[in-house]
Order: C-alpha cells, then structure tokens, then sequence
C-alpha cells in the first residue's frame, strides 16, 4: 500500500505539474508517469502472486463512512492490465513531438486519467467507487475533445458524456440495491449482504447497463466508435485497451464478488448480450474504413468476447460446475491482459501511421511496409495476436473461451444448453471475421502500393515509440507461448471467485501445455507447437535449398499478363469488404448497392452508391430523441398558465402522492 | 503413449514425412479421376510430383515491389499447415505429437495459414491478389462458424476435442449408424470442399478471374515460392480427407495400443481411404458446376444447418431436450 500511494502520488504530482508548469518542465510528465506505472505494476504483481491484501481508511468521502480502499488480487490483477497499457502508452507519449501535438491540452490529463483510472481499482465502498469512475470518465473525455476545433471531435465528445453519465447512474442504481435497505455503502456490508435474487438480477442489469456503456456493449457501444478513435492515439490506446477493461472489472467486481451466489437465469443477458456485440462489432469494423474507429469497433468484439465468458462463468457457477467456471473465467481474465497488449499495441501502430502520413482512412494508405518496416512488423504481430492465430497470445484466451463452451452440453437448463451451440457458432464466425477484419486493415494499409504521396513518403516513427510497441508485441509473442504459467498464476484469483480450478501445468504432457479440463479432454501446447512450426519451417528452407535453383529475379508485377501502372487499381479497403458486405451487410445494416451505368456514347462516369443503415443508431438512440423532443414541445406548454392552474397543479399532485402513500402503508 | 519415445518420435515422423509424400499423388488420382471421366487420357498420376518438382528447378520472379512478407509467406504457409497435418491422426491414433493441441487449435492453425497467404495475396497490390484474399476470408467467416458446430457435435458425443481421442472413441463405438454423426459428416465434407477451393466453391484448374479465389491469391508466385505453396495446398487436401476418415471410417486405424504391426495394417487401410476420398472427390467435382460466388453462403449454411441439427439429434440422443 505504502509504495501504492508513492505511485499514485506521483501520477497525481505529474498531472499537477503539467497543469502548473509550462515550458521544458513538461517533458517530465510521460517519464513519470511511465516510472509510477511500472511501480504499481511491481506492487500489483507482488500482491496477485503473494495473495496479500491491503485496506485502508482514509477520512474522506461520504460521512460515518469514509473511503475506503482495498487491494486484493481482483484489483491487483486489473491493476497489471491497466498500468502495463499506461507504460506503454507513456513511453510512447515521450516520443510524440511536442511542439505539433497539442501536448499542453494533454499532458496534465494523461496521468490524472492514468491515476482515476487506478483509484477505480483501489475503491473498497460505493462512493470511492463512482467518484473514481467518473473522474476517469471526465479526464478521458476532456482528453477525447482535446482537438475541440473539428466539429467530428465535438459530436463524439457530447455523445460521450451523456452516455457516460448514463452509465455512472446505472451504477449508482446498482450499488444501491446491493447496499439493501440499511444502506451499507461499504463493499465488505454488500459482500455480507445477498440480495434476493429479482433484486439481484435487477442489480446485475443495472451493472451490465453501466460497465457495460463503459466497455462498449451493444447496444450502448455507440460512444465509443465515436470518442476513441478522435482523441490523441497514445490516448485512444489507453481508452481502448485499458479503459474498458476497468469497465469489465467493475463488472466483475458486482456480479462475482458483491452479489453473493447467482441464479442461473442471471448468465443469459450477458451472454445474448456479448455474443450479438462480438458479431455486430466486427460487421462494423469490417465495413469501416477509418483505421482508427475499425479499431475502436474491434474492441467493442473483444469486449462482448469477454462478456460472453463472464456470463459463461455465471452459468456454471450457479449450476455447481466449479472447473468450467473456471474455465470461463481463466479465459475472461486472460482475454482481459491480452486485449490490453494487443490492442494499445494496434492502437499505438495507428498513431505512428497517422503520424508518419497524416491520414487515418485505409483507402488513402498502402506499401508502408516498406517505408515503416518496424511499425509494420509491430502492427502484424499485433493483427495477427487479435486475429486469435496460433501460436500468439490472442489465441490462448479464445481456445480456453471455447474449451467452456464445449462443457456448455452438460448444463442442466435446456435454455442455457440451447444457447450453447449458437454461442459457439456467433464466437467462431467472430474469430473469422476478425482474421478477415485485420487481413483487410493490415493489406490496405501496410502491403501493397502507396495510394497517396503521403503514404509514398512516410518515415518511420521515432526510437522510443518503437519501443513501446516493440514491447507490447514481444509481450504478445511471449503471452501466446506463457498461457500455462498466466493461468496458472490467476489461478488462486479465479478460485476465488468460481471455487474451481484449472489442472494447472504439471498435468498436460509437458510443463508448458494448457490443459482446460483433463489431458485427456482438450490440451493446447502452444510452445510444441511453435517449435514444430519452426522445425518445419527450417525444414522446408532445408528441402527447397537442397532441391531449387536459388535464383531470384525482380521482375513488374504479373497481374495475369495486364499489370496496371497505376495505384488505384489496386484492392482497397472498401473493396475487399465488399463480399462482406453482401453476405452480411444486406442482413445486419441492410446494406445496397445501386449502380449507375450511362450507356455508351454517354461521357458521364459510372456511379456505385452503396448505402449502410445503422439500425441500432437508428432505433436505440435516434428515435428516442425524437420521441423525447416531441415530447418536450408538448409539455412546453406547461411554463406559460396562470398561477391558479400552477396551485392545481400542484394540489392534485399532493393529493396523489398522499392516496400513494395510504394506499401501499 | 506405447512404446518407448524413440519409436514413438519416429512414428511420427514418418507420419509427417508420410502426409507430405501421398498429398502429390491424392491430387494426381483426383485429376486422373476427372480426365477419365471427362473422357481424357488426363496426366499421369505422379504430375504432382513432377509439378512441384519443375517449380522447384525454376527461378522465382519476384514483382519489384514485394516485401519480406512475400517472401516468408510460403514458408510459413507451409509450415504451419504442416504441422496441422501431423495433429491428425492417420494410421494410428495415439502418436507423439497428437496431444499437442485439439481440434480447436487445428482448425486455427490452418486459419493462420490462411490469413499469411491473404495477407500474401495483397501484398504485391494488384487487383487480382485483393480479390482473392477477399474471397478467401469472407469464405472463411462462412466456414469456420459450421467447423465449430461440427466440433461442438464430436465433443457431445465422444467427450473430447482431441483428434486421437475422437478416434479412439470411434474405433471403439460399434459401427452403428447414427443419424447426428452421419449429418456432421455431411456438413464436414461440404466444410472441406470449401476449405480446399474445390468445385463447387472454386475451380482448382482455373486462372479465369471469375472463378479464382485460391488461385487468384497465389497468382504473383512463382518458382520455389509456388511450390511450397502447392505443397502447402495439397497437403491440406490430404490433411481434410485424413480428418474426414479418422473420424467417421477409422476402422483399421491402429488404436494407441497398437504394436508396429498394427500400424502397418493402419498404413495399408489409412492409404486404401485415402485414395477412395480422392475418387470420390474427383466423381463429385465433375458431377456438379461450380457455384458463383454469391451463392455460396446458402451452400455453406447448408453445412451450418446440418450441423446445428446433429447437435439438436446428439441432445435428443442424450434425452436432454427436456
């Protein structure tokens, strides 16, 4: 705890410093608090590894109550997740040119943001909790409208706001009915505490709505497309990768630690839920063709992914299945971390691309393999990790989440076990559409032909923000290899919370292999397998070495005989997504196309409109502010009676409230 | 694991070295199949060979503009979908490296090598490589959902997801018929045509754009790069019919008691399948056209279907639809 609040104090005296301070100063912000992540990351792991747990009470917040703080190995193990994205994103910061980048609208708020963000993990009563929350939600929005000049930036700003307050009330609602009808604020009187299960499950969809606009659930996700990809990209990283895992925590923390035990019917939201955001997020990612919101829709997928395999673990838990709980859990915690790695990994690699060229929409890249090739290999590792491909870390997590589907059969609820396969059927096409999803992004923009100048003459970024990418994709590889150990160490963690327990590394057939239940039922040994890759691989250079003519000629591009000089005619973005579209995008956006072909002799151009409807936009947020400013005009007409209709007004609502109270006493 | 690792990392071995010496020839019996039929002499059954052979001698021309990517691809297409081989089970069951990994991480190994080929495909930025990747992946989002089912079906009614433990289960179960099973089969095979480019997905023999989706990707290489990415490719079609005979013929396969005898009589009826599913294989591509592109999510939902309904039947079986 001691070395906790040094690290804390020093977040909190960067951003004091930033606001205070002007001029070379400044520079100081993104080392320190690099340097007081990497602290609390050490304290975090020490604590998760050792099963320590500290509390304390400070004398502030809500009276009689005070605030409380506790870290245990929940906190402790989000803790890592999120300090590790701040690191990266920090060290990357240092590297951003300070004179172009509006620094001075960022740097105070990056380690407030960093610090809120930490404060949400620490907070041990309601009150320090949605304090936190929403001061983490503030210091990112402020972030998010830093280049408030584009009006772009200002939609998403407003959209962020609200929906954030919105969530924050859905919370506000949910620690109230988990506080009961004493109203113990403090989270240990909640734990004591199991709400019957209706006022439970009222709890659990409160804290679904609230975490889950958070994290990006649909059909609240409509923020964050909007607010991730407009603010700063170190920023958008943090949002991204880290933000919304504070959300699945909160999450967490209610439904596995507050609540008590849950009622099976309690896992069907989160599951319906996650399954149609993993689907529908990818759709619009897929379809998008802004690096940097495709982005942001693909952490919307890896969220509804993770909510998928939390609600799994509910359903187990409930039904006494202790090791696919555990199971489900394990792959919820790990898919966590490894989100938070690959995805501020993407998110950084769209920084250096904005930067190198200053463009962010895909159909204006191209070929910066070869003008950016540390950055190119960076952002492959990490579209290869969230693509969930063998044997990088983004598969681990995804084989351990299907490995607790495939226990789904066994579960006694027809309901559940009908959902099962369904489930399983919405997170394979998922995982495909991901691999098509980043197939798309990282051939667009990085292989190819440059399609603009700016793309023609990108230059690489700078060291230090090499590094910082370079780590989180070696953390990439080395997770994908480690996904024994990772497990083995949330291990005590997920018992925890689900009373079971994977086998752990001494069962599967070597040390290293990730057993899910038994060796006999399912084992993944990602660093066999890598090493066969390996051996194959040098195999095949051996054999074809032996056998071929070494020689290599460059030579134009074949292109079957009719090579086009020009870019243009290369696939873009919006053409590969094109079979996509049509398979999907008819069903889920009602997607058309509509040709315009003059006939000949005519001198006009070719027309292809293709035009996309946004039901949930539409229905969910569009109609409802109609509806409420219709609504509005009409009760307009209430500011202009007289002072006796006011009386009456008010009478007669006396008088009902008074037949309310007599009638329920 | 029988006998001592020695024997065993052989046996292994040989499997591997096996997989990668009969792709050529299941290739060339399906090509035969097709030229009899179609009442052509057709290329003798050994072209494969002399195919890979000839791209092996040949310079590679690389277009000016292809970048390491290019380059490593094959390599590690090939790899990768080479050690998916080797997780399957084909004359015994039990061998060394089955348990590495399940059917899961089969399945995903060969998405890897399919998304590096894609990736391959538009990395020279040509039209024709974009339109082939594009295919590729959105075939794959129609695949991969039914795959699952079909895994999800086994898992219900053999209690793993481990190739080796499929097969056992199955060796072991009297061959009775069972509807759920036959229905998975069913959607299996239509996974595999989709996963191997096979009418009525993709013509295999086709440069026409029209019906190019594997080819088109692979359309900028040459030489020793095209090779490995032949081999790569017909490895797999040898890996989906060991798959498709592994789980629903397996009989003759050695179970993982079995002595080296057993596994010579495996080899012999494991090579015996192997060779039926190219003739059938090569009867089924000239009895049907191939379909355009479009189409192809009812043909492949057709899969899904049958799927979902082998795991209705498989919870009927297990009397839990209550």
């Amino acid at each position: 705890m001691y070395a906790l609040s040094v690290a804390l104090g020093a977040l909190s005296a960067a951003a004091i410093l930033a606001t205070l301070v002007r001029g070379a100063a400044l520079a100081l912000v993104y080392p320190v608090t690099a340097l007081a992540a990497l602290l609390v990351v050490a304290v975090d792991l020490h604590a998760l590894l050792s099963g320590t747990e500290v509390s304390a009470t400070f004398a502030l917040g809500l009276p009689t109550i005070g605030l409380h703080m506790r870290l245990d190995a929940l906190s402790a193990f989000f803790g890592i997740v999120v300090n590790g994205g701040v690191v990266a994103a920090a060290v990357y910061g240092m590297g951003l040119d300070r004179a172009k980048e509006l620094s001075h609208r960022v740097e105070p708020l990056f380690p407030a943001f960093a610090a809120a963000m930490n404060l949400v993990l620490l907070a041990d009563d309601a009150y320090g909790f949605l304090f936190s929350w929403e001061l983490m939600s503030l210091a990112s929005w402020a972030l998010v409208v830093a280049r408030h000049l584009d009006p772009e930036v200002r939609k998403a700003g407003h959209v962020y706001l609200l929906m954030a307050a919105g969530g924050t009330m859905a919370l506000l609602f949910a620690f109230g009915g988990l506080a009961g009808p004493a109203g113990g604020y403090a989270f240990d009187t909640m734990r004591a505490l199991s709400p019957e299960p209706l006022v439970g499950a009222l709890v659990l969809a409160a804290a679904l709505v609230g975490c889950g606009s958070k994290g990006g659930l649909f059909p609240l996700h409509a923020w964050l497309p909007l607010a991730h990809p407009a603010a700063p990209s170190h920023v958008s990283a943090l949002m991204s990768g880290v933000m919304t895992k504070v959300a699945i925590y909160g999450f967490v923390r209610i439904a596995f630690d507050l609540l008590g035990p849950p009622a099976w019917w309690w896992a069907l939201p989160p599951i319906a839920l996650g399954a149609v955001t993993a689907v529908i997020g990818l759709l619009y990612a897929v379809l998008d063709r802004d690096l940097k919101r495709v982005l942001a829709y693909s952490t919307i997928e890896n969220v509804g992914l993770i909510f998928v395999a939390l609600g799994l673990a509910l359903a187990f838990r409930a039904n006494g299945f202790a090791q696919a709980a555990a199971v489900a859990m394990t792959a919820a915690l790990l898919h966590a971390l490894n989100h938070s790695w690959f995805k501020s990994l993407l998110f950084l690699g769209a920084g250096a691309v904005l930067h190198a060229t200053g463009r962010r929409d895909l159909d204006g890249l191209g070929g910066l393999i070869r003008r950016m090739p540390r950055t190119a290999l960076f952002f492959l590792v990490g579209a290869l990790s969230i693509s969930a491909l063998p044997p990088l870390n983004g598969f681990v997590s995804e084989w351990l989440l299907f490995q607790s589907v495939l226990a789904g059969p066994s579960l006694p609820q027809a309901s559940l076990r009908f959902a099962v396969p369904a489930i399983g059927a919405m997170l394979a096409l998922a995982a495909a559409l991901a691999a098509a999803c980043f197939v798309r992004v990282y051939g667009t923009a990085f292989l190819g032909r440059p399609r603009s100048t700016e793309a023609a003459q990108a230059h690489d970024v700078p060291l230090v923000q090499q590094i910082a990418m370079g780590g989180l994709a070696l953390l990439c590889v080395l997770g994908g290899l480690l996904g024994a150990p990772l497990s083995e160490g949330i291990g005590a963690l997920v018992h925890g919370y689900t009373g079971g327990a994977l086998p752990g590394m001494g069962a599967g057939p070597t040390p290293l292999s990730l057993v899910a239940f038994d060796e006999a039922r399912s084992v993944y040994d990602a660093p066999v397998i890598a090493l066969f890759v390996a051996v194959a691989s040098i195999t095949a250079l051996l054999i074809v070495r032996r056998l071929s003519e070494r020689r290599t000629r460059r030579g134009p591009a074949w292109d079957c005989g009719f090579p086009d000089p020009s870019p243009g005619t290369q696939y873009t973005a919006s053409s590969f997504a094109q079979p996509l579209r049509r398979v999907y995008g008819t069903v889920a956006f009602s997607a058309r196309e509509t040709l315009a072909m003059p006939p000949p002799g005519d001198p006009r151009p070719a027309r292809l409109d293709v035009t996309i409807v946004d039901h949930a936009w539409q229905v969910l947020y569009v109609a409802p502010g109609r509806a409420l400013l219709r609504l509005a005009e009409r009760l307009n007409a209430l500011q202009f009676l007289t002072i006796r209709r006011y009386l009456v007004l008010m009478f007669s609502a006396l008088v009902i409230l008074l037949s309310l109270i007599a009638v329920t006493a | 694991m029988t006998a001592d690792p020695i024997v065993q990392l052989l046996a292994q071995g040989v499997q591997m070295l096996l997989v990668l010496l009969i792709a050529p020839l299941v290739i060339g019996v399906v090509r035969r199949v097709k030229a009899r039929l179609t009442r052509r002499q057709g290329a003798p059954l050994l072209q494969g060979y002399r195919d890979l052979a000839k791209l092996l001698r040949k310079e590679s021309v690389l277009a000016e503009n292809a970048s390491w990517l290019f380059r490593s691809a094959p390599v590690l297409v090939f790899a990768l979908t080479w050690v998916a081989a080797a997780l399957v089970p084909t004359f015994a069951s039990g061998l060394m490296f089955n348990w590495a990994a399940d059917v899961v991480a089969l399945v995903a190994l060969l998405g890897a090598a399919r998304a590096l080929l894609a990736l391959a495909g538009m990395d020279v930025g040509t039209s024709f490589g974009g339109i082939g990747s594009s295919r590729e992946m959105m075939i794959a989002t129609l695949a991969e959902p039914a795959m699952m089912l079909i895994v999800l079906a086994l898992a219900i009614a053999a209690g793993t997801t481990r190739l080796a433990g499929v097969a056992d289960f199955f060796i072991a179960e009297p061959l009775a018929v069972r509807v759920s099973l036959a229905l998975a089969l069913v959607a299996l095979v239509i996974v595999a045509l989709a996963e191997n480019a096979r009418i009525p997905v993709d013509n295999p023999v086709t440069h026409l754009e029209l019906t190019m989706v594997h080819e088109a990707m692979v359309l900028e290489y040459s030489g020793r790069h095209l090779a490995l990415i032949e081999a790569a490719s017909m490895m797999k079609l040898t890996l989906y019919l060991s798959l498709l005979v592994c789980l629903f013929f397996p009989f003759g396969m050695a179970p993982a008691s079995a002595s080296v005898g057993g596994w010579l009589i495996g080899l012999a009826a494991w090579s015996a399948k192997l060779l039926a599913g190219a003739v059938v294989l090569g009867v089924w591509e000239i009895s049907i056209a191939k379909m355009r592109v479009f189409r192809l999510p009812d043909f492949l939902g057709v899969a899904f279907v049958f799927a979902f309904i082998a795991i209705l039947l498989s919870y009927l079986a297990r009397g839990g639809l209550e």
